[in-house]
């Protein structure tokens, strides 16, 4: 393989972590939010909202359900108003950003959910506020949860970020397609696709580490 | 004291007594015509949890709530701290209306009300000091006084050398002392407790409700104890208040309570603990004709203060029958002695309704079990 390529995929790695990195970290921000809000605001819930709840549930619904490759082309203005472009890695973070966030919310909402609904009682038995319970004993309670979850999303961003090379995105997939397929280079290829398997295998042991750090749970002496 | 001296202790009984928790003049928490009715929702019907609860709590007391399961107390000890809201009626704790508050004034007012748990709910994510740490934390107290006061309620409740152990490295006893902790870290007046030992084996719930008796004594915490295990109420409280169907169908002092049990729910609970069943072998060998040459067997209840234990020796001398002991289960609750002595007559049935007329004007209920060769 001659330096050149080497060099193509070192550059395409780069970029490929970039977009994820950001984009898993926006869709953090946005998505761990509208999950507590999702996993705490059903009937006699703690911030009992049902009808917010039930809209806010279709809303993440149809953004998951809308195909990626259609999301990144049917958001073009919107990637343009917010980026200043619409090709480039740094525009892919966009579309990636919005299909990673709902995600992340059911993600997390199914994750807090797992938390034993006594803790809340107990909790409100001392006084605490609604917003004490969700930092002080619900996203710690189900931290293990969260790290997973958010390992999984880090992993289905990577699969997403090959898919923006089809509008200039860069980073590994779009490499792969270009080259390994456009210019039937098999080698090239194949090495795009041993990179992705070694970031994934890196990912999700990194992952599964953290959880079983912060898990106390099943912990024994 | 004579066995009609003992029961005359036991006489005031019922909701009218003066005695009874309903009257106390200091009530550190006030019932006043509660109900609290569940809707209906979708497909499940409405449930009325409670219904027409009057009752006071007195300050420094302990008293057990006791009931079948779905009877209301987990209702009852909710409406305490706020952490459910009655239909009709209104919740006094410690002078201030619990029931009408909400949002922070509620939570203010909740941090004077410790609650332990049957499950002990604490947080795995936290170690024992950690999880004793955070009604400090949600109170908002310095750092520093945080660290002190964890330091002292791990004393108090005897397991100072687990600070740093999470809650999946205790045992449920040591568990519970971490509840027990928590709920006392805010210096409260009231402790409620859902079960707390429902899911201890024997020798725990004993040291628990040791740990809570003394918790009462020395600092002074009015405790409330739901529970559906009489044998608990008659280890740790001073009152009862026995609840079926969201209805309070006796309460007083728990030696009135155990020496003369009025409502059959009562009766029932009583039973468990006293133990009326006879011994197997005893059981198995009883007839309902009287045996030649055998014994009439008699079983006779004890209640109050040393009624039982000159019953054998008095009869054989004031009767002149030598008696057989063939049974006997003695508790003490509150001070006076609660059970039963099973005894056989030798001498037919002249000797048998001489002992059983004895017994009668002596104001020993008794009653004829049947016979044994």
């Amino acid at each position: 393989m001659s330096p050149e390529m080497i060099n193509l995929i070192v550059q395409a790695t780069g970029e490929s972590l970039f977009m994820v990195s950001v984009a898993a970290l926006l869709g953090t921000v946005f998505g761990l939010p509208i999950g507590v809000f999702l996993a705490t605001s059903r009937k006699d819930e703690l911030f009992a909202a049902p009808a917010v709840n039930a809209v806010l549930g279709m809303v993440v619904n149809a953004t998951r359900s809308t195909p990626f490759i259609i999301l990144v082309v049917a958001i073009i203005p919107f990637t343009r108003l917010i980026a200043g472009t619409s090709i480039g890695s740094t525009a892919a973070i966009v579309p990636l950003t919005i299909a990673s966030t709902p995600f992340i919310a059911r993600l997390v909402e199914a994750a807090i959910r797992e938390v034993d609904a006594g803790l809340i009682e107990t909790a409100s038995s001392f006084g605490a506020s609604p917003l004490q319970i969700v930092l002080k004993v619900l996203i710690p309670e189900a931290l293990p949860g969260l790290v997973l979850a958010l390992t999984l999303a880090v992993v289905s961003l990577l699969g997403y970020s090959a898919m923006v090379g089809a509008v200039g995105g860069g980073g590994l997939g779009d490499l792969g397609i270009r080259y390994g397929y456009q210019r039937f280079m098999p080698e090239m290829m194949l090495a795009v696709v041993v990179v992705l398997i070694a970031l994934v295998q890196a990912v999700q042991s990194a992952g599964d580490y953290l959880a079983r750090r912060v898990n106390r749970r099943l912990r024994h002496r | 004291m004579n066995a009609h001296q003992a029961l005359a202790v036991g006489e005031p009984i019922g909701a009218q007594a003066a005695t009874s928790p309903g009257d106390a003049p200091d009530a550190m928490v006030r019932f006043e015509g509660i109900s609290k009715v569940y809707p209906a929702y979708r497909d499940k019907p409405g449930v009325h949890a409670l219904q027409g609860l009057d009752l006071a709590i007195a300050r420094g007391s302990i008293t057990g709530v006791i009931g079948r399961s779905g009877a209301g107390k987990s209702s009852l000890v909710r409406l305490i701290n706020g952490l459910e809201k009655p239909t009709t009626g209104r919740v006094v704790v410690d002078g201030r209306d619990i029931s009408a508050l909400a949002g922070r004034n509620l939570r203010l007012a909740q941090r004077s009300i410790g609650m332990i748990f049957q499950h002990f709910n604490l947080l795995s994510s936290r170690t024992a000091a950690d999880n004793i740490a955070l009604p400090l934390e949600i109170a908002g107290w310095p750092k520093a006084e945080i660290r002190a006061r964890v330091a002292e309620l791990l004393a108090l409740v005897g397991i100072a050398d687990k600070a740093d152990r999470y809650p999946s490295e205790l045992s449920g006893g040591q568990k519970q002392r971490v509840g027990i902790a928590r709920a006392l870290a805010t210096r409260p007046n009231v402790l409620l407790s859902d079960e707390a030992t429902s899911a201890l084996d024997p020798q725990t719930t004993r040291a628990i409700l040791d740990l809570l008796a003394s918790i009462n004594r020395e600092l002074g915490v009015t405790i409330v104890l739901i529970t559906h295990e009489m044998s608990v109420v008659r280890q740790l409280a001073k009152e009862v208040v026995v609840i079926d169907a969201g209805r309070i169908v006796e309460r007083g002092h728990v030696a009135d309570i155990f020496t003369n049990p009025q409502h059959p729910i009562t009766q029932s609970f009583i039973a468990e603990v006293v133990g009326d069943s006879l011994p197997v072998s005893l059981a198995s060998r009883l007839r309902a004709q009287p045996v030649a040459g055998g014994q009439a067997v008699i079983r006779v209840q004890v209640r109050g203060t040393g009624a039982g234990d000159t019953l054998v020796a008095r009869l054989a001398r004031e009767v002149g029958i030598d008696v057989a002991l063939l049974a006997a289960r003695i508790d003490e609750v509150g001070g006076q002695h609660v059970g039963s002595l099973t005894i056989g007559i030798p001498g037919g049935e002249g000797a048998a309704q001489q002992v059983l007329t004895w017994l009668a004007q002596h104001q020993f209920a008794s009653e004829r079990l049947g016979h044994v060769a």
